[in-house]
């Protein structure tokens, strides 16, 4: 079985966000990156599915080679080759048709995203990515199955869940459930020395042209102080009164 | 040419980010001076009711069952938008951007505001888990605007509301095989009110004056990260950047101590009460109203004085 997992190199779930001075963009001045934890259950379940099937896994990013210890650290998880696609996209389409271009020209049975990157909070990557390929896509998976060429996924929907099966390839954007928190393995030192070894190809872009435009970015208004209350009663009749909130 | 809205329904029954979703596409008509064109399902009730938000045009149309073979449906009616805005539910995230990579759009998804501008199309919209405000032009072709339900308020208004049917084509490349709603429960992503609790709780066991209290508030229940991954609770309960983003107009949070992966997913909720044993918990720093105190007292205490309150309503 041939897996790609698509990897968003991002600032860590902890980072204190800040924006340049003319707002044009994030400072990553003191902000470490990561894994964009949603892509962490992905690749962990290729790794399960490569186990169980056998095969090979790739994870891909399309970014600058400051992206390149991210991917490092998911051949030391257990990834066999990366790929850096060498751009910096500044929106998702870019991102879909790049990666598009690059799955067009290989054979692969699965697809595997995060349903949402954690830095611009886009969740379109996958969805796009399935529509121009022309490939069946699950969003929000919280389980799959692989029988042969044949798929079964379970997506979250709004207050439930809906289950679909298909035929492979299938692009998913994935998230805890589809792996549990304790299966995420963390890079031991072996998996780090050959992850030194495995192959990390760098491809040139074959797409310019982004369909939006960041123009600022700013942090959100503070909040004002908390109210302590002291009775229940207080705070019911502050949040009938005071906030409208009931 | 008109802005086309895609109108979600729920076994057949509009919910109110249905009308959001009208009411976001009358906005942005006004400003474009031109009208709003509704597409919903054959098998919703009473599509006329859309005029009340604004819909000049409602068409229905046999919906294909996959976001993909829906994306498709509405990319047939993509020459004839000025715009399309679809609601940022479940359904919607899928919908939206196969639509934009099928229809050469350019989108914004976790959009908060409506149009600013409208030449180019400028929106405001979340990012890095609401630790940022975006602000973006869709200055590609097609704009289209995926928003953040329960962001933008529904406003009602007057639209001519013709109905007529029309048909396009979808293909779904996946099958349905099984589908779930926890029925009799608030769902989530939709709720107004959410009473979160957190490992301050101590164990599973004790959620029952939890879910009492989301009942007398009509509120649905949520949890934070641990208390999901420990099993306590069902993992479609975690908010937080790595689950659930919620926007309520009231979030309780209870035993949760307000580590910045809650918060963001949570901090976007227009009130925020925080119950925690811990003067120092840092949700305090991102709540209105707080009681210092143990939640195995107030909690109970809260569900008397809630039941009173909406008893006297
Ligand atoms: C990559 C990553 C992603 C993460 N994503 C998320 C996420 O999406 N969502 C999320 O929630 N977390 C997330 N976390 C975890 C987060 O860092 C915190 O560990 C977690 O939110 C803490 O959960 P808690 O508040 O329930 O537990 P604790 O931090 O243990 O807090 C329990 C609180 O309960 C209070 N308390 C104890 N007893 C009582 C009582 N009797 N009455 C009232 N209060 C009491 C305590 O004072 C304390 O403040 C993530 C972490 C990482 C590393």
């Amino acid at each position: 079985m041939n897996i790609l997992v698509c990897i968003s190199h991002v600032p860590d779930t902890t980072a204190k966000i800040n924006f340049d001075a003319a707002g044009k963009g994030l400072d990553s001045t003191g902000v470490q990156f990561v894994i964009n934890p949603y892509d962490e259950f992905s690749l962990t379940k290729a790794l399960h599915l490569k186990e169980a099937h056998g095969g090979s896994i790739t994870v891909l990013n399309v970014g600058g080679s400051e992206t390149e210890p991210t991917l490092r650290k998911a051949l030391a998880i257990g990834a066999d080759q990366a790929i850096r696609i060498n751009a910096t996209p500044t929106d998702a389409i870019t991102v879909a048709k790049e990666l598009k271009n690059h799955i067009a020209a290989q054979s692969y049975d699965l697809i595997l995203c995060g349903q949402e990157s954690i830095d611009y909070n886009g969740q379109q990557v996958p969805a796009m990515l399935g529509a121009l390929l022309n490939l069946p896509f699950v969003n929000a998976c919280v389980d799959l199955t692989i029988d042969g060429s044949q798929a079964t996924a379970t997506g979250e929907i709004d207050g439930g869940h809906e289950t679909y099966s298909g035929t492979l390839p299938l692009v998913v954007g994935g998230k805890k459930g589809l792996v549990e928190e304790k299966d995420l393995r963390i890079p031991n030192m072996r998996g780090i020395m050959t992850a030194r070894s495995k192959p990390l190809a760098v491809a040139e872009p074959t797409e310019n042209g982004a369909a939006t435009q960041a123009v600022k970015f700013v942090k959100p208004a503070a909040k004002s102080a908390v109210k302590l209350v002291d009775s229940v009663d207080e705070l019911v009749h502050l949040l009938h009164n005071e906030a409208k909130a009931i | 040419m008109s802005i086309i809205v895609f109108v979600e329904d729920w076994n057949n029954v509009f919910k109110k980010a249905s009308f959001e979703a009208v009411s976001y596409a009358k906005s942005w008509a006004d400003l474009a001076g031109t009208s709003v064109t509704a597409i919903t399902s054959t098998h919703a009730q009473d599509p006329g009711t859309l005029a009340t938000y604004g819909a000049d045009r409602i068409l229905t149309l046999s919906l294909s069952a996959t976001p993909f073979g829906t994306a498709q449906q509405l990319a047939a009616m993509a020459e004839e938008a000025t715009g399309i805005v679809i609601a940022g539910t479940s359904f919607g995230r899928s919908v939206a951007p196969a639509l934009a990579a099928l229809a050469n759009g350019s989108l914004s998804t976790n959009t908060t505001s409506i149009p600013s501008s409208i030449a180019p199309v400028t929106v405001e919209r979340g990012a890095f888990s609401s630790k940022g405000i975006e602000t973006i032009e869709l200055s590609g072709n097609l704009p289209i605007v995926s928003f953040v339900p329960n962001s933008i308020g529904i406003v009602e208004t007057h639209g001519i509301g013709a109905v007529s049917s029309f048909d396009a084509a979808g293909t779904d490349l996946l099958t349905v095989t099984d589908k779930t709603v926890a029925s009799g429960k608030v769902a989530l992503p939709e709720a107004e009110v959410v009473v979160s609790a957190g490992r301050g709780l101590k164990g599973p066991e004790n959620w029952a004056m939890i879910e009492e209290l989301a009942t007398v508030l009509g509120a649905a229940t949520a949890c934070s990260k641990p208390v999901s991954d420990i099993g306590w609770r069902p993992h479609s309960e975690h908010v937080g950047q790595t689950g659930i983003q919620v926007n309520p107009n009231l979030y309780i949070a209870i035993g949760i101590s307000g580590a910045i992966q809650h918060l963001a997913g949570v901090s976007a909720s227009k009130t925020i009460v925080v119950v925690n044993t811990d003067t120092e918990a840092p949700f305090f720093k991102a709540a209105d109203y707080g009681i210092v105190g143990d939640a195995f007292e107030v909690v109970p205490q809260l569900v008397n004085a809630m039941r009173a309150f909406k008893a006297e309503q």
